[in-house]
C-alpha cells in the first residue's frame, strides 16, 4: 500500500499480533497443520507409489500388460464416457430449471438432487439389485425381454451415475443462481433464441465451474468401489473396473500388480487435483460460487 | 415484476426465460429414474417387513452394534476432522508461507483418491508390520483390523469436508472487526473466541456434519483397514453386504432403509443450519 | 413481464416437457445382452489360480475336439456372495462353490439349479475335496499341532466369516467335528469349543483371501486354519521361509462341489458346452491340474505322484455323519440365529 493516508499508516504501524498471531504460535500451527495432512493424506499416496514400484520397474509395468488389466481400463472408461457426459446434461437442465426459475417446490428438488451424495455406496448399488436383479421388481420382465442389466455394463453405468448424481448440478446451481437472470433476459429481448442465449450468454459465465465439476464428476466415476462392487459380479475381464481389478489383485497376493493399477487411478487423482488448482487460481471468481457445495 | 392476474398461487413464476419445461421435465424424470424409484424400491421392500420388522432388524445386537460401531466412530472421526480441518483452513487462509498453494491443493485428495486404493494404501501403512501401523505398536496401540482402523479411514475421507466448508467464510472475515476488537482492549484469544469464531460455527457445523454422513455410509477405504469383527469392527454397509450374501434381502433393506433415513435427516440439519446461518449471518 | 408472453410458450412448454422426458428415457434404455460363445463360471475365493489353468486347458481341448472358440470367464469371490450375485441374475452357465449348502440356496431362492443338482455329476458333484490344514509362522512358534490348540490363551486364530465365505464355514464345521469327538459326541462341549476357538479371532474377513492375507501380509494372529490348497499357495507364494504348514491329526472332509445353472444354460444355448466343461472337470488331464494346485483329486491314478505325495494322509470326518443332512447343517449353524449367531452374541 503506498498511500500515504494516515489511517492507513496509523494501521500498519500497529504491531501485527492484533488482526494475527505470534510468529511461534503461527509457525506452531503450520507445523501441526502440514504434519497432519502428511500423515492422514500424502502419506498414504506416497505408500501406493512405494508398494507399486518395491519390486522395480519392470515388475510395475508387468501389472499392465496383462488382459484383464486392459480390459478393466476400458471398462472403466467407457463407464465414465458416459456416466460424466449423462451428468453434464442432467446438471446443466437442473441448474437451468432451478437457478433461472421460481417455482413451487424448489427446495425439495434440491434436496432431492442432494440425496446420492449422502447415500452409502453400498446402498447405491442395492437398489439397482433390488429393481433390476432377477429376485427384483423388473427381474422377471428384463428376464423375459433377455435384458442383463446388473452384472453388466449398463448396471455398472447405471450405479456409476447415481453416486456422481449431484456432482455437475451442485455446482452450477450456485454459480447460475449468482448470476441472476438479467444478461439472458437482455438478450433474449435483443431477440436472440433460447438456444442462442444459452451459448452466447449463459455458458461463458459457468464455463470454468462447468469444466471443474466435470473433472471431480470424472475422478469420482472412474474411482467409484462401493456401489460398483455390488452390481458388478466380478467377472474377470467382463465388469471389473479399474478399483475391483485393484481388489482382485490384492486377493491374488499380486501386490505389486495391486499397487500398480492402484498407482494409476492415483495418478488420475493426481491430475484431477492439478488441473483443478490451476483452474481455482486462474478463474476463482468463475467457480468460487459453487465450490462449497462438495 | 407484475403481479399474477389470478390470487391463485402458481406453480411457476412467470418468466421471459425459455426452456423451463425440457430443463424441468428432463431433472425430474433423470430424477425420477435414477434416484426416486430405485430408493422407493428399497422403501417398498423394507416396508415389507413393516416398522416393526424394520424395529426387530434393527434392535438385532448385531445389527445394533454394527451401526453403533458406523455412528460412534463417524461422529468421534467427524469432529477429529472439524477440529484440524478448522486449524488447516485457519492456516491456509492465514498464513503465507512456501509451499502454501501445494497443500492446499493436498486437501481435496480424498475427494479425488478412489476409496478401494485409500484402503489399500491405509491397510498396508497402519498393519502391526506397516510403516506407522509399527511405530504405533511400539506404543501398544493396534491400528489396523480394530475401530482405530476405522477412524483413521474415516478421519481421511472426512478431512476435506470440514477444510472446504469454513474456508471461504475465513477468507471473507473482515479483519477490520478483529481491529475494531483489538482497538477496543480484547486479547487475540478473547477477539478469536469472541468475534471470530461465532459467525463460522455454522459452516463448521456443516463440514460436520458432511463428514460425519460421508463416514457413516464409507465402504471402500474401511474394509481393507477394519478387522470386520461382529460387535467390535463391523461397519453397517458391511453388515448390508453380509446380509446379502445370506439372502437376507429383507434384513439388508432394512439396515439400508435406516441408513438412509439417516442419512435423509443429516441433510435436513445441514439445510436447517444454512437457513438458520443466512438469518442470522447472511449468508452461508 | 406480461401474461401474453407465458401464455403464448404455454402449448411449446408442454411438449418440451415430453421431449425432455424422452431424452432422459432413450439415454437410461438398456443395452442388449449379446449371445456369445463364453461361458461363465461363478466360483469361490481360492480358485483363482486353479480354473485361469482349467479354463485355458478347456479351451484348448474343445477348440481342438469341435473348432469352436471359447472362453471361459471366471468371477471369484466369497462363496455366499457368488451365490447371491447368481440369484440376482449373473448369467452363470456353471458355479463351482466352497459348499453345497450355497448350491441349494441357488435352487431354493431362483430355482435355476435343479433341485436333485447331486445326482447329475459322479461323486455328488465333486470332482475334487478339500481338507483344513493349519498355516503357521515359521518354526511354529507357538507350537500348534491341533484343534485344540486354537482355544488356548495366547493364541490368535485367524480365519473369515462363516456367514459369507465357505473356508470360514469348513473352519467352524472342522473345529466343532474335532471337539465332539473327543467329547464323546457331546454337542454342547463342541458348541463350547467353537465358541472358544472364536475368542481367539481379532479379524473375520469376508472371504478365504482376505484372512489369507490379513495372515500373511499383514502379519496378523499365529495361526490361520484354512484350505489345504490356499495353505499350499501361501507356503509357496509368500516363501517357504516365513511360514510352516501344520496338518492335524484329523480334519474335516471338504466338498467344494459344481453344477449347472440350468435356467442359464438353457436361455443362453450354451448347454452343451457347459456340459462338456464340466464333464471335462473329471478328465485325467483336469484331475491332474486339482493335484498340481494341491486339490485332492477324485481319481488320483491321473495325478502326479509328486503331486500326490504333497497332499499328506490324516483322518477326515465327514460333517454330515455328525449332524445330517446339509438343510439341516445351514440352519443349525450359519441362518440367522443360528450357533455362530449365538455365539458371537455370547462372546463379545
Amino acid at each position: 500500500m503506498s498511500e500515504t493516508f494516515a489511517p492507513a499508516t496509523l494501521a500498519e504501524a500497529r504491531p501485527a499480533s492484533v488482526v494475527t498471531e505470534g510468529l511461534w504460535v503461527r509457525g506452531l500451527l503450520i507445523a501441526v497443520a502440514i504434519l497432519f495432512l502428511a500423515l492422514f493424506l500424502v502419506l498414504p499416496l506416497v505408500t501406493v507409489f512405494a508398494q507399486a514400484l518395491a519390486k522395480g520397474f519392470g515388475a510395475y509395468l508387468a501389472a499392465f500388460t496383462e488382459a484383464d488389466a486392459h480390459a478393466a481400463i476400458r471398462l472403466t472408461l467407457l463407464t465414465a464416457a458416459i456416466a460424466v457426459p449423462f451428468n453434464l446434461v442432467f446438471g446443466i437442465m437442473a441448474s437451468w430449471a432451478i437457478a433461472k426459475f421460481e417455482f413451487w417446490g424448489k427446495n425439495l428438488l434440491v434436496t432431492l438432487i442432494d440425496l446420492p451424495f449422502s447415500v452409502s455406496p453400498v446402498v447405491s448399488g442395492l437398489i439397482y439389485v433390488l429393481v433390476f436383479g432377477a429376485q427384483g421388481l423388473l427381474g422377471p420382465w428384463l428376464l423375459a425381454h433377455d435384458l442383463q442389466v446388473i452384472f453388466a455394463v449398463p448396471g455398472i453405468v447405471l450405479a456409476t451415475i447415481f453416486v456422481t448424481f449431484p456432482f455437475v448440478a451442485r455446482q452450477l446451481i450456485p454459480l447460475m443462481q449468482e448470476q441472476g437472470t438479467a444478461e439472458e433476459e437482455a438478450a433474449l429481448t435483443l431477440g436472440a433464441s433460447g438456444w442462442h442465449a444459452f451459448r452466447t450468454v449463459t455458458l461463458p459465465n459457468i464455463r470454468w465451474g462447468l469444466l471443474y465439476s466435470v473433472l471431480l464428476c470424472n475422478a469420482r466415476a472412474m474411482g467409484e468401489f462401493g456401489a460398483v462392487s455390488v452390481v458388478s459380479g466380478h467377472i474377470r475381464g467382463l465388469t471389473n473396473t479399474l478399483p475391483l481389478h485393484v481388489e482382485i489383485l490384492y486377493n491374488e497376493y499380486n501386490f505389486v500388480a495391486a499397487f500398480a493399477v492402484a498407482s494409476l487411478l492415483a495418478g488420475l487423482a493426481l491430475v484431477t487435483l492439478l488441473v483443478k488448482s490451476l483452474l481455482e487460481w486462474r478463474y476463482a471468481d468463475e467457480i468460487k460460487a459453487g465450490a462449497r457445495g462438495h | 415484476m407484475a403481479p399474477p392476474k389470478r390470487a391463485k398461487r402458481r406453480f411457476l413464476r412467470p418468466s421471459v426465460i425459455p426452456g423451463f419445461g425440457l430443463a424441468f421435465g428432463y431433472t425430474l424424470t433423470c430424477l425420477g429414474l435414477i434416484v426416486l424409484l430405485p430408493l422407493a424400491a428399497l422403501v417398498t421392500r423394507a416396508s415389507g417387513l413393516g416398522l416393526s420388522g424394520i424395529w426387530e432388524v434393527a434392535t438385532d445386537p448385531r445389527v445394533a452394534s454394527a451401526l453403533r460401531v458406523s455412528f460412534g466412530v463417524s461422529l468421534l472421526a467427524a469432529l477429529t476432522a472439524s477440529v484440524f480441518g478448522f486449524l488447516i483452513a485457519w492456516v491456509l487462509t492465514r498464513y503465507r508461507f512456501p509451499g502454501r498453494k501445494i497443500v492446499d491443493a493436498v486437501v481435496d485428495l480424498p475427494f479425488a483418491l478412489p476409496t478401494a486404493v485409500a484402503g489399500i494404501a491405509l491397510a498396508a501403512l497402519y498393519a502391526p508390520n506397516g510403516l506407522v501401523g509399527a511405530q504405533l505398536a511400539r506404543l501398544g496401540i493396534e491400528a489396523a483390523y480394530t475401530p482405530v482402523g476405522i477412524y483413521i479411514a474415516m478421519v481421511f475421507i472426512g478431512l476435506p469436508f470440514a477444510v472446504r466448508t469454513v474456508q471461504p467464510l475465513i477468507a471473507e472475515i473482515d479483519k477490520e472487526i478483529e481491529e475494531a476488537s483489538a482497538t477496543l482492549g480484547a486479547g487475540r484469544v478473547h477477539t478469536l473466541v469472541r468475534v471470530v469464531l461465532p459467525p463460522l460455527i455454522p459452516a463448521a457445523l456443516t463440514g460436520f456434519a458432511l463428514a460425519f454422513a460421508r463416514g457413516v455410509g464409507e465402504y471402500g477405504s474401511i474394509i481393507f483397514i477394519a478387522g470386520n469383527l461382529p460387535y467390535v469392527s463391523e461397519i453397517a454397509p458391511l453388515l448390508i453386504v453380509i446380509k446379502l450374501s445370506e439372502y437376507d434381502y429383507g434384513g439388508a433393506c432394512a439396515i439400508a432403509t435406516i441408513m438412509l433415513g439417516i442419512s435423509f435427516l443429516t441433510l435436513l440439519a445441514i439445510n436447517l443450519i444454512q437457513a438458520w446461518s443466512r438469518r442470522r449471518f447472511g449468508y452461508v | 413481464m406480461s401474461e401474453t408472453s407465458s401464455r403464448t410458450t404455454g402449448r411449446p412448454r408442454r411438449h418440451a416437457l415430453l421431449l425432455g422426458a424422452g431424452l432422459a428415457a432413450a439415454l437410461l434404455a438398456p443395452t442388449l445382452a449379446c449371445a456369445q460363445t463364453e461361458l461363465l463360471n461363478v466360483s469361490y475365493d481360492p480358485t483363482r489360480e486353479l480354473y485361469r489353468e482349467i479354463n485355458a486347458a478347456f479351451s484348448e481341448e474343445w477348440k481342438a475336439k469341435t473348432g469352436e472358440t471359447l472362453t471361459v470367464r471366471a468371477a471369484h469371490g466369497g462363496s455366499g456372495s457368488q451365490a447371491r450375485t447368481v440369484i440376482d441374475g449373473i448369467p452363470a452357465d456353471v458355479v463351482t462353490l466352497g459348499i453345497p449348502s450355497d448350491i441349494d440356496a441357488i435352487s431354493r431362492i431362483s430355482k435355476k439349479i435343479v433341485p436333485d443338482w447331486r445326482t447329475k455329476l459322479p461323486n455328488q458333484g465333486l470332482p475334487y475335496t478339500s481338507t483344513v490344514v493349519f498355516l503357521v509362522r515359521k518354526g511354529n512358534p507357538k507350537g500348534v499341532k491341533d484343534w485344540g490348540d486354537l482355544v488356548k490363551p495366547d493364541i490368535k486364530v485367524i480365519t473369515p466369516n462363516p456367514k459369507t465365505s465357505a473356508g470360514g464355514r469348513w473352519n467352524f464345521l472342522a473345529a466343532w467335528g474335532y471337539a465332539y469327538e473327543k467329547e464323546g459326541r457331546n454337542a454342547d462341549k463342541a458348541n463350547a469349543f467353537v465358541g472358544d476357538v472364536y475368542k481367539n479371532v481379532p479379524v473375520l474377513d469376508t472371504g478365504a483371501r482376505g484372512s489369507t492375507v490379513t495372515f500373511a501380509q499383514r502379519g496378523l494372529g499365529d495361526v490361520l486354519p484354512t484350505w489345504e490348497n490356499e495353505a499350499y499357495l501361501v507356503f509357496e507364494e509368500f516363501g517357504r521361509d516365513k511360514f510352516d504348514v501344520v496338518v492335524p491329526p484329523t480334519s474335516i472332509y471338504a466338498e467344494p462341489p459344481v453344477a449347472l445353472v440350468d435356467a442359464n444354460v438353457d436361455k443362453k444355448g450354451t448347454r452343451k458346452q457347459a456340459e462338456a466343461y464340466l464333464q471335462f472337470l473329471y478328465s485325467d488331464r483336469a484331475q491332474a491340474i486339482f493335484a498340481k494346485h494341491h486339490y485332492r483329486p477324485l481319481n488320483r491314478a491321473a495325478a502326479k505322484p509328486e503331486d500326490l505325495a504333497q497332499l499328506p494322509e490324516l483322518k477326515l470326518f465327514k460333517i454330515e455323519d455328525l449332524q445330517g443332512d446339509w438343510d439341516e447343517i445351514q440352519k443349525k449353524n450359519f441362518d440367522n440365529g443360528g450357533l455362530f449367531d449365538q455365539l458371537s452374541k455370547a462372546g463379545r
